[in-house]
């Protein structure tokens, strides 16, 4: 007997989890993940979830609404930007009253901090509104709602892969997994079906992220026809950690922190002289580049310096504890004493799989819903973040779209009369598991993700140009004529390995392929795409969304409007 | 830096008994033990198995025993092993699926027996919960705590019987006891107080030797004894 749920959810981060607190009361819920819950990539967040509580300073939610908007350079959409900034306190809220333990003022409210992007008066002066507890704010949520669920006893499928969606008749009906224990392919029914798969950072050299952000949820949705959204703007973090790209928090910041080149120059002021250090990330990581390129890196390398010196040691122990763990264990930098050695990483999508402010997915990207199939966090895009996600606005969108996705799951569940599922004979399994599985060719797995991710980082990072896009174009080409002649001959056996990255690889491909086809389409510079080429913004062409379908093998581009309902368009400057 | 890694491999399904295999690398000083492992897999034998994920310390994935001692694959630097030998072995304590995969549903069902999940007064406030810095504080060491069972696996008395709660799941409680917040005293005593919960501890503190995010395990689970004795003592004066 093939399992059969109610709801299934892939992914276990925070949209995840917080979709499944909204339906464990009536529903059969199951989650799935590749890792065990509490190692989702969504522990690793740690400054902060943004919201204009207002527990420290006067804030509003139009503020927060505006700055997001502003952020994003102005590409995101304006009904859903307001969705989420008016919903943020409450969300907040709801999560102190399940238990997060947010770090607190000496009034005993929810303590707020300053943080990129983050504004009062329509941009005049930074405001607190980063609500955190430490600098391990991701990790307590998540907890909290893993906890939850286990109050609910869930069911997990730990380690357990999803390969492909199963879709009947236009409706999504379930999905085909791996179970990487035991390395057999199994099918498990839904009649709902949510993708929280979160980011793809790893298909670049340089990355914040863990190991298993390959994109997979973006990828399988994206081969079952589905397009993805804004995918050329890819989001690199100014301050991770040199050479290991570990992230070190936008709070050390938030706090006082500032960015300084060779000369010892607070440079920032250069870039954005009103909030200088607490510009938004784009600008930021654009300006520690400019200032490598142009000779002012830490003696002449690729790194500037992160300088905390002034915090003192215990703000430092208090409110960036896993920042200065990982400073002390990665770079043996006391960043009480010394300044930390940083570069851009790999940070987060702003882009994904297009779905209305429900998590409904939108199966032609533009108005038409896919039955039974939703997505919530960074692999959906909805879109809240435009060309530039603000620090905190995150962690902020997967507990309200997560929330909003797992109402609309309910609601679709409710009006759902009987289903019968597809296919009740003895499952074959899926023929492009099968077929790479059985490739006996002499490609080497690791060789060919180094190379994507050599290529990406070197053409289609924080600056690009054509030249560059089409060659990178190219080799992708070559990669995934490479691809099926790689070297594995064999059914996956237990706890294999190789086989799970093999299917990542695959899945970074796919991913790959989108951003640089959305890259080379948009003629402009806008948030974090960066086109050398034309580094303007240009309203008249691009002030729309992309859309980039497969079809048949094929990759083809296509527009959609923003939304615009507040704010229009006006130069972004800090 | 040349490095011998000593790696433990064994499938149960497969293997009559576990060996070690002898890898050697070429390695900088700053790498971590897990990019030695993953070389291994890229570079010469992609069999082996083990769990890793977010790579430095954030997420508990990569627990495992390093030349006898408890930790994470990821915190450990090369230079750290002067003689650049490196014995890697799955956490005791825990039967071995594969490889470095230990089965860690036993350690789980045990953070759910504790019931981490808040359990508050019944009347919600509209806005938050107000909790002094102070109060907030008393648990923050607790909430670093990653899940990742080094605590458990390196604990003695675990060692001896594995029906001990273990300390990763009595510092769970610890962090819901000591939240002003919590409003369930009585009823998380009653799962803790017998001598397969808090009790069972007998302070080897081999949990705080082993924490990876530094936390004194040892130092919160005295607090929670000493909490239990004094409600107790209240009680029968």
């Amino acid at each position: 007997m093939e399992p059969c749920h109610d709801a299934l959810i892939v992914g276990t981060g925070i949209a995840g989890l917080r979709a499944a607190v909204e339906l464990i009361p009536r529903w059969n819920v199951a989650l799935v993940s590749k890792v065990f819950p509490t190692r989702s990539h969504s522990g690793a967040a740690q400054g902060g979830i943004s919201a204009a509580l207002g527990n420290e300073e006067e804030d509003h939610w139009e503020w927060h609404m505006f700055d997001t908007v502003k952020g994003s350079d102005f590409l995101a959409d304006q009904d859903a930007v307001e969705i989420m900034a008016r919903d943020a306190p409450r969300a907040i809220i709801e999560l102190e009253h399940m238990g997060v333990p947010f770090s607190r003022n000496e009034k005993g409210l929810i303590a707020q901090r300053a943080f990129g992007g983050h504004t009062s008066q329509w941009g005049r002066a930074p405001v607190k509104r980063a609500c955190y507890a430490s600098d391990r704010t991701g990790r307590v949520i998540l907890d909290t709602l893993y906890e939850q669920c286990l109050k609910g006893n869930v069911l997990f499928y730990s380690e357990y892969m999803v390969l492909d969606l199963i879709i009947d008749a236009g409706q999504c009906v379930g999905v085909w997994v791996l179970d990487i224990k035991s390395g057999e392919v199994h099918r498990i029914w839904a009649k709902a079906v949510l993708v929280a798969t979160g980011g793809a950072g790893r298909i670049f050299r340089t990355t914040s992220n863990c190991s298993g952000n390959t994109g997979d949820g973006m990828a399988f949705t994206f081969r079952a026809g589905i397009p993805l959204e804004d995918m050329e703007f890819v989001q690199f973090h100014p301050t991770g950690l040199r050479s290991v790209g570990i992230l070190i928090s936008e709070a050390a910041r938030g706090e006082g922190g500032v960015l300084r080149n060779d000369l010892g120059e607070r440079f920032m002021v250069r870039y954005a002289p009103n909030i200088m250090d607490l510009a938004p990330r784009d600008i930021t990581s654009r300006a520690i580049l400019t200032e490598i390129k142009e000779g002012r890196g830490i003696r002449g390398e690729h790194y500037v310096h992160l300088d905390l010196t002034a915090l003192g040691p215990e703000k430092i122990e208090e409110r960036l504890w896993e920042v200065a763990s990982f400073a002390k264990r990665y770079a043996g930098v006391d960043p009480s004493k010394e300044p930390i050695p940083v570069e851009p990483t790999c940070h987060y999508f702003m882009g994904g799989i297009p779905t209305d402010s429900d998590g409904r997915v939108l199966g032609d990207g533009e108005k038409g819903v896919l039955p039974g199939l939703f997505a919530a966090g960074e692999c959906a895009c909805v879109s809240v973040h435009g060309a530039n996600r603000l620090g905190c606005n995150s962690l902020l969108d997967l507990v309200v779209f997560g929330r909003r996705a797992g109402r609309a799951i309910d609601e679709w569940l409710k009006g759902l009369k009987a289903l019968s599922f597809p296919f009740k004979g003895k499952p074959r399994n899926p023929e492009r598991f099968s077929k790479m599985c059985a490739s006996r060719g002499s490609e080497r797995l690791a060789q060919l993700r180094f190379e994507l991710q050599a290529a990406m980082m070197e053409h289609c990072s924080v600056f690009r140009t054509r030249k560059g896009l089409l060659k990178v174009a190219d080799l992708l080409d070559e990669i995934q004529r490479r691809f099926s002649k790689i070297q594995l001959g064999r059914r996956p056996g237990r706890f294999d390995l190789e086989i799970v990255e093999a299917l990542e690889l695959d899945s970074m491909l796919h991913v790959a392929r989108a951003v640089v086809a959305s890259a080379l389409a948009r003629e402009e510079s806008r948030g974090a795409h960066f086109r050398e080429d034309y580094p303007e913004r240009d309203d008249s062409r691009f002030l729309k969304h992309s859309l980039v379908f497969l079809n048949g093998g094929e990759i083809k581009v296509a527009w959609k409007p923003v939304r615009i309902t507040r704010f229009e368009p006006s130069e972004r400057s800090y | 830096m040349r490095v011998r890694l000593e790696v433990y491999r064994f499938d149960p399904v497969s293997d009559k008994a576990p060996r070690f295999h002898i890898y050697e690398l070429e390695t900088k000083p700053w790498e971590r033990v897990l990019d030695c492992l993953n070389r291994i897999r890229w570079e010469q034998d992609p069999s082996l198995s083990f769990r890793s994920s977010c790579g430095h310390g954030a997420c508990g994935a990569d627990a495992m025993r390093i030349n006898g001692f408890c930790t994470l694959a990821c915190q450990k630097l090369v230079k750290e092993y002067e003689d650049g030998i490196i014995r890697v072995e799955p956490l005791p304590n825990f039967r071995v699926i594969k490889d470095l995969v230990v089965d860690l549903e036993p350690f789980f069902q045990k953070i759910q027996y504790v019931k981490p999940y808040l359990m508050p007064d019944k009347d919600q406030p509209e806005r938050e919960r107000l909790q002094s810095a102070e109060q907030r504080m008393k648990f923050d060491e607790a909430i670093r705590c990653i899940l990742c069972a080094c605590c458990t696996a390196a604990c003695p008395v675990m060692e001896r019987s594995s029906d001990f709660l273990g300390p990763a799941a009595l510092l769970r409680a610890f962090r819901y006891l000591f939240d002003s917040r919590d409003n369930a005293f009585l009823e998380r005593m009653a799962l803790l107080d017998n001598p397969l919960g808090i009790w069972g501890c007998k302070a080897y503190g081999e949990c705080t030797k082993v924490c990876p995010k530094d936390i004194d395990v040892r130092k919160c689970l005295g607090s929670i004894k000493r909490k239990l004795f004094e409600t107790k003592r209240k009680e029968t004066t």
